[in-house]
């Protein structure tokens, strides 16, 4: 359990993540926990309850909601995937998403960059017990560096991109080399991801091979993961019909194609999202090493 | 047979004909990527480290070890001394062997012997163990330094960090799968 003092600093945590969006005229939606349908992704299991499953993300609802007319949401949900348990993972966590319409990814890139100083520095000026200089060590206020997946293994790692890629081995070498390296001086957008791994993000203009999806990087750690969305719903559907068969050989499981998302994709133009893991964030700014040392409960306050 | 999902630290496994013990692990997932099970496992007849990363898919036999229940007699030099309360055969494993289990080993202490292929190669302590404090220095009182803990050490020679009111000839409860501080226990 987080100690009193953690649990003041978290509160005006998310306190200053809300009044960071409050103030750019972002509007705060609750969408549900528990849903019907749950997003086809192979690498991603579901904890099932009764006829629904958990949220993995808020991500379909939030776009349906743009559809609608929104053009500046956000939310801060409780999100649930099975079995991710670890130094950096549980399978309950919070994430931070915030969509945008009429942009692509670069301005999701900007806005990584202010929130994060603007979160801080409140944390500074409210004098809230337990404050140590968040971050310190890493330079905030240049602009964050930008490196290209395909760049970034050709500077880290022994073998390209390419390489990895045609022998299934891009998690593995991005963990074992590439990731250990990202953040440590000033934050890093790693950014343009190959298409095989663009999930719902949009192919690229210039380059069809890679997606307009990136991941930003603070000390070595996986922090958010925004894209410019695909809002072609017959591509969206091609992808998830391939997701849907590739859970089938995996797990057994049918999953049900999210038809209503699809309907509502169909009515949205230009629009940009990211999932940012908050409880990581705030890990960081404790300058601890583990997820559980940075939530209010974790599974062991339990036992 | 185990799947990945089951890796944890402890857990043995059976690699090659050889049991394996798990001792660091890190589960890893990067950008909804494919989930990785990095290991870090001993060899436990040969104590050789091995590092492997496992994805979700792969599967795994459990290590086949005999347990008996013994109990520990005394330790000479580098040899630990164990007898079968049942049938009192007496057998010894090296401090080699028992690596980090000697930092909690006292005296009768009733333990798990594993054997494989009828050889011992390792023991199993209880999860939580009593342990005298030997050595501890004593709390400042009005001690505003603001460190929440202190160093000292227990029968065994074992150095942990306890809370600052634990004092000398106090009995503490040590978690034998972490080393950790549980709590002071009342006799």
């Amino acid at each position: 359990m987080l100690s009193l003092e953690g649990l003041h600093l978290r509160a005006a945590f998310f306190r200053a993540i809300r009044t960071f969006f409050h103030r750019q005229d972002f509007l705060e939606v609750d969408t549900p926990i528990r849903q019907p349908v749950y997003i086809p992704e192979s690498n991603i299991e579901p904890i099932a309850s009764e006829t629904h499953y958990l949220q993995s993300s808020p991500e379909l609802c939030m776009k349906r909601l743009l559809a609608i007319g929104c053009e500046r949401i956000f939310q801060i949900s409780h999100c649930f995937r099975k079995g991710e348990s670890g130094r950096l993972h549980l399978e309950e966590f919070q994430m931070l998403e915030w969509y945008r319409t009429g942009c692509d990814y670069g301005q999701l890139m900007t806005d990584c960059e202010q929130l994060v100083r603007f979160v801080i520095e409140t944390l500074a000026d409210s004098r809230v017990k337990g404050f140590r200089g968040f971050l310190s060590d890493v330079d905030l206020s240049a602009k964050w560096q930008r490196l290209t997946v395909a760049d970034a293994f050709c500077q880290y790692c022994p073998c390209s991109l390419d390489y990895a890629l045609a022998n299934d081995r891009f998690e593995e070498l991005l963990v074992e080399y590439v990731e250990p390296k990202l953040g440590h001086q000033s934050p890093v957008f790693l950014y343009e991801y190959p298409i095989q791994l663009a999930s719902l993000a949009k192919k690229s203009e210039i380059n069809p091979n890679v997606a307009e999806r990136f991941e930003l990087y603070i000390k070595g750690i996986e922090l958010a993961n925004g894209f410019s969305e695909l809002t072609d719903e017959v591509e969206q559907r091609n992808r998830f019909a391939q997701e849907i068969a590739a859970i089938r050989t995996k797990r057994g499981s049918d999953v049900l194609m999210p038809e209503r998302f699809l309907e509502d994709l169909a009515r949205l133009s230009k629009a940009t999202g990211i999932a940012l893991g908050v409880d990581r964030l705030f890990m960081l700014l404790l300058d601890s090493s583990s997820i559980s040392s940075a939530v209010s409960f974790n599974p062991e306050d339990f036992f | 047979m185990l799947s990945a999902a089951d890796l944890r630290k402890g857990l043995k496994l059976q690699i090659d004909g050889n049991p394996y013990i798990v001792t660091d692990f890190e589960f890893s997932k990067p950008g909804k990527g494919q989930a990785l099970y990095r290991c870090k496992m001993r060899n436990m007849i040969s104590g050789n480290q091995l590092v492997k990363t496992y994805r979700s898919n792969d599967k795994f036999e459990k290590a086949e070890l005999d347990e008996r229940k013994m109990q520990f007699l005394y330790s000479q030099g580098d040899e630990f001394h164990f007898m079968d309360t049942d049938n009192y055969e007496q057998l010894a494993l090296t401090r080699e062997q028992l690596g980090d289990n000697t930092h909690f080993l006292i005296d009768n202490m009733e333990v798990v012997v594993l054997f494989f292929d009828s050889k011992p190669i390792d023991i199993t302590l209880p999860t939580f163990v009593n342990l005298e404090v030997t050595r501890a220095d004593p709390w400042a009182k009005g001690d505003t330094s603001g460190n929440d803990t202190k160093p000292v050490t227990v029968q065994t020679g074992y150095e942990l960090q306890v809370p600052p009111f634990v004092e000398e000839g106090d009995k503490i409860q040590i978690d034998t799968r972490t080393g950790e501080y549980v709590t002071r226990v009342k006799e």
